[in-house]
């Protein structure tokens, strides 16, 4: 039996968890990965955003610090390398442990909070299964968190901040990228960004795409065209390069099969990229007893993860009645804090998603 | 292949470990991954696709694609990506779904 069960231990898990944590909710902490931090602890580059929520600080180190906070509670419970697999009404969730996944334990929890983040996108084109083809994340995890080469010359797919920053990432780790190429007629990712990589000698060809990889067993050759308006193949403008990887940075989805299981209301929102579970303004869902938090309630970035980690760790521990001194500031503070934070022509699309997703006074 | 030199990051990986791959003697680091010792050591294939047997490599790392399920110790579909590497692991490419022996 826990108060709150927090579901992913990235940036908006651990900010839950922390905040119920210190107003004396018992708290159990359950991530998928090796380790807890999410896709905090192979984030290199320093962040943007509010002071607040750690900019300027590299996300391996918010990570440390996070992790550092955690093991303080005596009231939290921290279990990593476990899946949470179901939610059943009697309050109680399902989680799967063990190297073979054969340890299936129950564990009575009076509130959740789902931080489950989210799933990188695939891209259709020939030969999109061969070994070689990589998602960003996966990359970063090999070179970031465990001193892996992925390959030798990378093609990167897609100039959104994700592409540009594990591009940038690559060359650190003293890997060739070929060539960065994105579908949209711009640059979607933060220009200083851009400028960085260009520097380097990386060119970055909009309104191209991957068209198809071939080699056996791995890959040798990549083709790309440049696509009109309609993102169709423009013929004659293929290009091939000799590239053995290919890095898909080219968006996530919301990872929500837990709250459709559950029987959250959900909508598909595209400026949230994916469906999300509808929430009110305390990131409580239309189960009363169940919070979102992070990428899972619409893909954004880790400093707004947090943000919202701590609005629903606040208001999941009030709500079983623990104490909070001036609550109403609190509350208040975090909410303008996010708003603030999204308080830029960048977040514009957000802003409109997050007015689709939310509810006035949610209902079981 | 491993990183050798980063401007940020130190890899303290310290305890090195034997393990093997469908009988042949491989080195990781423990604690590791075993898809990330794998492809350090320069394997792409990791498993092939249950119809036509095509090959997968190492793609999602958060245990989610399937690509790099495995048999382990003789237990089919670990998802090695997440599976910790140790001392002695007996590694194989598993053939369609997989089988206890």
């Amino acid at each position: 039996m826990t108060d709150i069960a927090i579901i992913g231990g990235g940036p908006a898990g651990l900010s839950a968890a922390i905040y119920a944590a210190s107003l004396g909710a018992k708290v159990t902490l359950i991530d998928d990965g090796l380790e807890l931090g999410g896709q905090l602890i192979k984030q290199t580059h320093k962040f943007f955003g509010s002071e607040k929520q750690f900019a300027g600080i590299r996300g391996i180190e918010i990570a440390k610090k996070m992790i550092q906070d955690i093991k303080e509670y005596d009231n939290i419970e921290a279990i990593a390398n476990s899946t949470v697999t179901g939610y059943y009404e009697d309050e109680v969730i399902t989680i799967v442990q063990g190297v073979n996944g054969d340890i299936l334990k129950k564990l009575k929890a009076k509130r959740i909070i789902v931080a489950t983040g989210a799933l990188e996108n695939m891209l259709p084109f020939v030969n999109n299964d061969l070994p070689g083809v990589y998602g960003a994340g996966a990359v970063q995890t090999l070179m970031n968190l465990y001193g892996v080469v992925p390959g030798n010359n990378i093609l990167m797919v897609g100039a959104g901040n994700i592409g540009l920053i594990v591009s940038y990432q690559l060359l650190q780790a003293g890997i060739k990228v070929e060539a960065i190429v994105e579908a949209l007629p711009r640059i979607g990712g933060y220009l200083v960004h851009a400028s960085k990589i260009r520097r380097l000698g990386v060119p970055i060809y909009t309104s191209h795409t991957l068209k198809e990889v071939y080699g056996t067993d791995c890959i040798e050759k990549a083709v790309i065209s440049e696509i009109n308006r309609n993102f169709e193949f423009i013929p004659g403008t293929e290009k091939e390069l000799e590239v053995d990887t290919i890095c898909l940075a080219v968006g996530l989805s919301p990872l929500s099969d837990l709250l459709w299981q559950a029987g959250c209301q959900m909508k598909y929102v595209p400026e949230l990229c994916g469906y999300v579970a509808l929430r009110d303004d305390n990131m409580k869902t239309t189960k009363d007893k169940i919070y979102i938090a992070g990428d899972v309630a619409g893909i954004e970035e880790a400093s707004s993860a947090m943000l919202e980690g701590q609005i629903a760790g606040l208001n999941a521990a009030v709500s079983l009645g623990y104490k909070c001194d001036n609550y109403q500031e609190q509350d208040k503070k975090l909410k303008a804090e996010l708003r603030e934070l999204r308080d830029n022509p960048l977040s514009e699309e957000i802003k409109i998603g997050i007015e689709k997703a939310l509810i006035r006074g949610g209902r079981d | 292949m491993r990183i050798k030199e980063h401007p940020i990051l130190e890899f303290n990986q310290k305890e090195k470990v034997k393990f093997t791959l469908d009988g042949k003697e491989l080195e990781g680091y423990k604690g590791e991954p075993i898809a990330s010792a794998l492809v350090a050591a320069g394997i792409k294939v990791l498993s092939r696709s249950i119809k036509y047997h095509r090959p997968r490599g190492f793609f999602c790392a958060i245990g989610k694609c399937s690509a790099c399920l495995m048999k382990v110790n003789g237990v089919p579909n670990i998802r090695t990506c997440v599976t910790k590497l140790e001392e002695g692991m007996k590694v194989e490419i598993q053939k369609g779904k997989g089988d206890f022996n």
